[in-house]
């Protein structure tokens, strides 16, 4: 059994020289002792290592960069890793290749959490400013994972050269004066100042930078570990900044609700404009223009119909063909101002398919039912109704987000989901298509009751 | 009104700034302070130095000059007609703010917007100043990212990038009917035309140091842009062809997308309700999609669905394009060309390089694309190895179920 003794937990030098020597006496892996320190040497290691006369051995460059991170590790077993692997190496240098090796892929994990800590460091690590006799330094506590502190130092050298500063970590302490580096000896927090002016104007960057609609817990626990936490100011904000969140989003988009900014025409207008250009779903191809809703923008009554027809396409206008005019003369007698209510589309280009020289209606798919929403969306942002009606199966849709059966839903008010109130019936259309005129006067009265309904239930 | 202190300004001031997503830092030249002289570095990669509830890196001190503006975009809460408190900051407090936190190993450095007061002109004038202060007067060698105003006078725009790591102009919506809509001072040919002045002064740049090495570098760390993702009609179809012909025709280093989010001090021509936060990652993915995995943007738009132009939410654009081509699957981990590997839903670049490197080496059984990557499960369908062929799996009509993520995880991702 050989015992190899290392000067510190990062001696990368001294390993190498180890195993170099081990190596070329072809000492196997199971054979050797790595030691750190002056610990006690361990019981069974009684030859110590000396040098053999064999020429050293060759292997592959990209080894030794991984060697040098890996040395860093915390792991106790990292020492005894490298040399196993090394003498593979030297039996077979393609093997560096093997990404898929296990025991390559150990070392290359391993220095992946190395070469991690280092940037956390760099990242995370905070000064304080101290002021010394005639100077002011700035001091540092960090407890890094792995034994990176003399490895780093130079970042920090590269970085502050014309600074005065020091950073304590368990193992050892940095101290740079402005021109030469110094090692001392391991640190304790009670060693480093308690506290600096600056961190809380950092403190209220450090809120103020945070966007409360869009809390991404997770996402930030990935990048910075609570590991790192207590030696960084800021993240004592943490659990009121998210417990604040919510509530803070919530009041925003209830202010705007309550007490919209701007003016509704204006907004109506722009919102008009962008949809004569839209191009969401395929359908404006065919289509002679988009038929956007019309009326007052200040209604308490909004109705949404299917699609424009072949005349609403014509005329730019929706409920202007004969769907329309059934729709005027139900809600004339279920004595609703119709100059009151606003009346849009869910779908806002006309669908057909074309027949010799006639346009035939076809029905929205859900695709562009969902496609076009957003501009419902648009549009009820801006109304706030406090009624909205859908007529058929596709405006319910459109509302909704689901496919609704319209006998089962039609007669009763409906919660969307901005909690407004909904009433579902059928379209006037539908009432065109019955053949049976006993029936058609049935079901256009029921038309009439339901729009009655919607009426009564704003009250 | 009553005086404001830095902190109270900070907090106005930064609260401000929030709505821009780039907090990068990486990409420029090489810097240190090696020599005493100065303060500060630059590494190829940026380091965020914190993290913020909502994820966002905190790479930079990202701050307005001031928040008062002569325009009235109606998603800027900066906006003429809003009621927010406005502050101002002289060039020298953000000066000294920079350094102070610079020295503090709190940032990086600063990337510094303003809204405009008075003309485009003075405004640049003002953070064009404050880089100048801070690379001549204090020889700063952190990294500085200036927001440019497209109207601005291109001499004014030039120092910036002459000071600059990095300058970016917004194109803030992805369709001009947006823009007209809900920026209306806007121009979308001003604002392209001040990108491609900028993209035209990287490469003379460029040219220049390749002749000359004493040339001053310009933007090295080359030119960004945002869109606003959800404050108008485009869909993610619109959006990934807008951010394709941006890519092309200004050679821009970033465009990010930012899902619109909720302002105090709405316009009413704003929607209420934010789009899924979910939306912005996707199209972030189909980024990195045209980016790095070599997809065209038409392949990355065909993974939309036809007639909404959405990406999917559930599940991410590359397994989304995989499931639509399933033709060109399965893959073979042994022999396939890299461009082939790539498109494999759950290999990334490092796992390809590592695969095109083992395979010289062996042939790699489904174990070892394990270790290579973080699950082997989604790609399982999608590859053949040495000992496995997915017969059932690839012959199943509805692969989706199996591969997608339950939803377990995406909570993870909202939350």
């Amino acid at each position: 059994m050989r015992v190899a003794a290392l000067a510190a937990a990062d001696d990368f030098d001294g390993w190498r020289d180890a195993a170099r020597s081990l190596a070329a006496q072809r000492v196997s892996p199971a054979d050797v002792v790595w030691q750190v320190g002056d610990l006690p040497t361990d019981l069974f290691g009684d030859e110590a290592i000396v040098d053999g006369n064999a020429p050293p051995p060759r292997v592959p460059r990209p080894f030794i960069d991984l060697a040098r991170t890996v040395a860093m590790h915390a792991d106790p077993e990292r020492f005894a890793l490298l040399y196993a692997m090394l003498t593979r190496l030297i039996a077979e240098p393609r093997l560096i290749d093997d990404k898929a090796d296990p025991a390559l892929r150990r070392l290359e994990e391993m220095a992946k959490g190395v070469r991690r800590d280092i940037h956390k460091m760099r990242a995370f690590l905070r000064f304080r400013e101290v002021e010394e006799d005639d100077t002011t330094r700035f001091v540092a506590w960090f407890e890094p994972e792995h034994h990176i502190v003399r490895h780093n130092a130079r970042f920090f050298v590269d970085r502050f050269a014309s600074m005065h500063w020091s950073i304590l970590t368990p193992e050892v302490s940095m101290h740079w004066d402005g021109e030469t580096l110094t090692e001392g000896p391991a640190a304790a927090k009670a060693d480093a100042p308690d506290g600096d002016p600056v961190e809380e104007v950092w403190k209220t960057y450090y809120a103020s930078i945070f966007n409360p609609a869009r809390l991404k817990k997770g996402a930030m626990l990935r990048e910075m570990p609570r590991k790192y936490w207590k030696n960084m100011p800021e993240t004592a904000l943490v659990p009121a900044l998210i417990a604040g969140a919510q509530a803070r989003e919530a009041a925003m988009i209830e202010t705007a609700r309550a007490a919209p900014g701007g003016n509704s025409e204006v907004a109506w207008a722009a919102l008009r404009e962008e949809a004569a250009g839209c191009q969401r779903c395929p359908l404006w191809k065919p289509a002679t223009q988009t038929v956007f809703g019309e009326g007052p923008v200040d209604a308490a009554m909004m109705v949404v119909g299917e699609q424009p027809g072949d005349q609403e396409d014509l005329a730019g206008r929706p409920f202007v063909g004969p769907a329309g005019q059934v729709f005027d003369r139900a809600m004339e007698q279920a004595g609703i101002d119709r100059s009151r209510v606003y009346v849009t589309n869910a779908v806002k280009h006309f669908k057909f398919e074309p027949r010799g020289k006639r346009r035939i209606h076809a029905k929205p798919g859900v695709g562009e039912i969902d496609a076009c929403r957003w501009w419902i969306e648009q549009e009820r942002g801006i109304l706030r109704p406090r009624m909205t009606v859908a007529l058929g199966a596709t405006a319910a849709r459109s509302l909704t987000g689901k496919t609704v059966t319209i006998s089962r839903e039609r007669g009763r008010v409906l919660t969307l989901s901005d909690g407004s109130a909904a009433w579902i019936t059928v379209h006037p259309s539908y009432l065109l298509r019955l053949p049976d005129k006993t029936q058609a006067d049935e079901e256009f009265a029921r038309f009439v009751e339901d729009l009655r309904g919607a009426q009564a239930a704003m009250a | 009104m009553a005086q404001l202190d830095t902190r109270q300004k900070l907090a106005i001031l930064a609260d401000a700034a929030k709505y821009d997503a780039s907090c990068a830092s990486s990409g420029t030249a090489k810097r240190n302070s090696r020599d005493g002289k100065g303060i500060g570095s630059t590494e190829g990669m940026g380091i965020c130095h914190a993290y913020a509830p909502d994820g966002r890196c905190i790479s930079l001190l990202k701050i307005l000059l001031t928040n008062s503006c002569i325009f009235d975009c109606h998603y800027c809460i900066n906006r003429k007609s809003s009621n927010v408190r406005r502050a101002r900051f002289t060039a020298q407090e953000v000066v000294a703010l920079t350094l102070s936190f610079y020295r503090r190993n709190y940032i990086e450095g600063l990337f510094l917007s303003s809204g405009i007061i008075g003309s485009s002109n003075y405004t640049m004038e003002q953070i064009v100043e404050v880089a100048r202060s801070l690379r001549e007067d204090h020889d700063f060698r952190g990294y500085i990212h200036l927001k440019t105003i497209p109207d601005a006078d291109p001499e004014l725009v030039h120092l910036a990038g002459v000071y600059a790591d990095r300058v970016s102009i917004n194109v803030e919506l992805p369709t001009t009917g947006g823009l007209k809509r809900l920026a209306p001072e806007k121009s979308a040919p001003q604002i392209e035309g001040a990108m491609k002045d900028v993209a035209h002064a990287i490469a003379d740049g460029r040219d220049a140091r390749k002749r000359y090495k004493s040339a001053p570098k310009f933007a090295p760390a080359g030119q960004s842009t945002q869109m606003i993702v959800g404050a108008d009609a485009a869909t993610d179809s619109d959006i990934v062809g807008k951010a394709a012909t941006l890519y092309d025709r200004f050679g821009l280093r970033r465009v990010y997308y930012s899902a619109f989010s909720p302002i105090p001090e709405a316009s009413a021509v704003l929607p209420l309700q934010r789009p899924p936060l979910m939306r912005e990652h996707r199209l972030y993915q189909s980024d990195w999609l045209m980016r790095f995995y070599d997809y065209r943007p038409d392949e990355v738009r065909a993974a939309a669905d036809d007639a909404t132009g959405m990406l999917p939410l559930d599940i991410d654009p590359k397994l989304a394009w995989a499931l639509k081509f399933r033709d060109r699957f399965p893959v073979d981990v042994n022999r396939a060309p890299r461009e082939m590997l790539l498109r494999v839903p759950g290999l990334g670049v490092k796992a390809v390089n590592a695969i095109l490197i083992a395979r010289r080496w062996r042939r790699l059984a489904l174990a070892d694309v394990g270790r290579l990557t973080v699950s082997i499960a989604k790609m399982r369908p999608f590859i053949v190895a040495d000992d496995w062929r997915p017969v059932v799996l690839a012959d199943r009509a509805e692969l989706r179920p199996v591969v997608a993520p339950k939803k377990a995880d995406q909570m993870e991702l909202f939350g």
